[in-house]
């Protein structure tokens, strides 16, 4: 599956939530089909996108939070996982797009390209549901699924290593923070009513 | 274990004068009551890390989602999180509460903590992170709170360096 038409397939779902994508072409995609000041796209630190949604999830127990991760991203932190499965915070959804591949510095394969297996990780990690995906229907089954119940998951989506033509994204790195933080801020006050 | 448990009541008593509801923590000998007196305190939440990198990322979440945190962590630990607080917390603007225990400086007798030690300071002056030494009891209170303070209003991380004097009684 392209992850273009992964994201696609469940952005309904992302719309209304909270939502902190990893760098490059996760990044550039999800803003292409829309940007939301719910929407946290970290452009750097690679790795902490899993962490920051753990720091939000727990901050803001009432609402969900959804993490697109990657491969690349995942196997520079994997002790977030066990971090996560922890304090196994029901509100927090972690996507794993998986393209075998660092592709937006040019395509390296990373180690899922020769077996390892981010699902098998996750479970024995403790992550309590593990789900994967192979097609942008499964994912959004998967997806739904999750965001119904109150249990920590994660969703390891196989993707092909293709990526949008043009990273660019028409919005700096703090107008995203700041506007990111307010709408949070709104969304707690809301909740709050 | 000669760690002061008087002094890191202060330590606690001050982070939770200064409304902190996230800790994220990695054991340190010199830690350690700091994190049991979060472990048993049903109103704050601890966060055991596997790596101290994973703590810059919580506490950007939780202060995006408007709540106080603070990290608890050896020098060794901000040595490995350095990159993070580069490329997030200074990137993103986000404050960091950053309480380091001071291991490898005046008095240390384990070798293994001293190169860490003799590069502390000056790596957090590289960054630019304003720093507080917390040497007596008297200024606990006080220095934390100030150092919030800076860490909120400037959009900035900020040390809090918890030295020998303060937390080891021999």
């Amino acid at each position: 599956m392209l992850r273009a038409d992964a994201l696609q397939a469940i952005y309904p779902e992302l719309e209304q939530r909270i939502v902190v994508t990893i760098m490059g072409a996760v990044a550039a995609e999800l803003y292409m089909l829309g940007h939301r000041h719910n929407f946290f796209y970290l452009e750097h630190s690679m790795g902490l996108a899993s962490s920051m949604g753990l720091g939000i999830a727990l901050a803001m127990p009432e609402h969900k939070v959804i993490v697109l991760d990657g491969d690349g991203s995942l196997l520079m932190n994997l002790g977030t996982l066990s971090t996560m499965a922890r304090y196994k915070p029901g509100n927090l959804l972690h996507i794993v797009f998986d393209n075998e591949s660092l592709l937006s510095v040019g395509g390296f394969p990373t180690a899922t390209s020769t077996g390892t297996d981010l699902a098998g990780i996750a479970r024995a990690s403790g992550i309590p549901s593990v789900m994967e995906a192979h097609t942008p229907d499964s994912l959004k089954a998967s997806v739904t699924q999750a965001l119904t119940g109150n249990t920590l998951t994660t969703i390891i989506a196989k993707v092909e290593a293709i990526g949008p033509k043009s990273f660019h994204m028409d919005l700096p790195l703090l107008e995203n923070r700041f506007q990111f933080k307010r709408c949070l801020e709104a969304m707690q006050r809301q909740k709050a009513q | 274990m000669p760690v002061s448990v008087a002094n890191s009541k202060l330590i606690y008593d001050a982070l939770k004068a200064c409304d902190v509801k996230i800790i994220s923590a990695l054991p340190e000998t010199w830690l350690v009551h700091l994190i049991r007196m979060a472990d048993e305190d049903p109103d704050m939440i601890l966060v055991r890390l596997a790596k101290e990198e994973e703590g810059i990322g919580i506490s950007a979440g939780a202060h995006l989602a408007g709540v106080n945190s603070a990290l608890l962590m050896q020098n060794h630990g901000f040595l490995a999180a350095i990159n993070p607080i580069v490329s997030l917390a200074l990137l993103y603007k986000v404050p960091l509460l950053l309480l380091i225990s001071y291991r490898g400086h005046m008095g240390e007798k384990d070798p293994w903590q001293t190169q860490g030690g003799m590069a502390t300071e000056p790596i957090l002056r590289a960054l630019n992170i304003p720093t507080w030494h917390l040497t007596s009891p008297n200024d606990v209170y006080r220095r934390l709170k100030d150092a919030q303070t800076l860490a909120l209003a400037s959009l900035h991380p900020v040390a809090v360096l918890l030295s020998r004097e303060l937390m080891w009684e021999e």
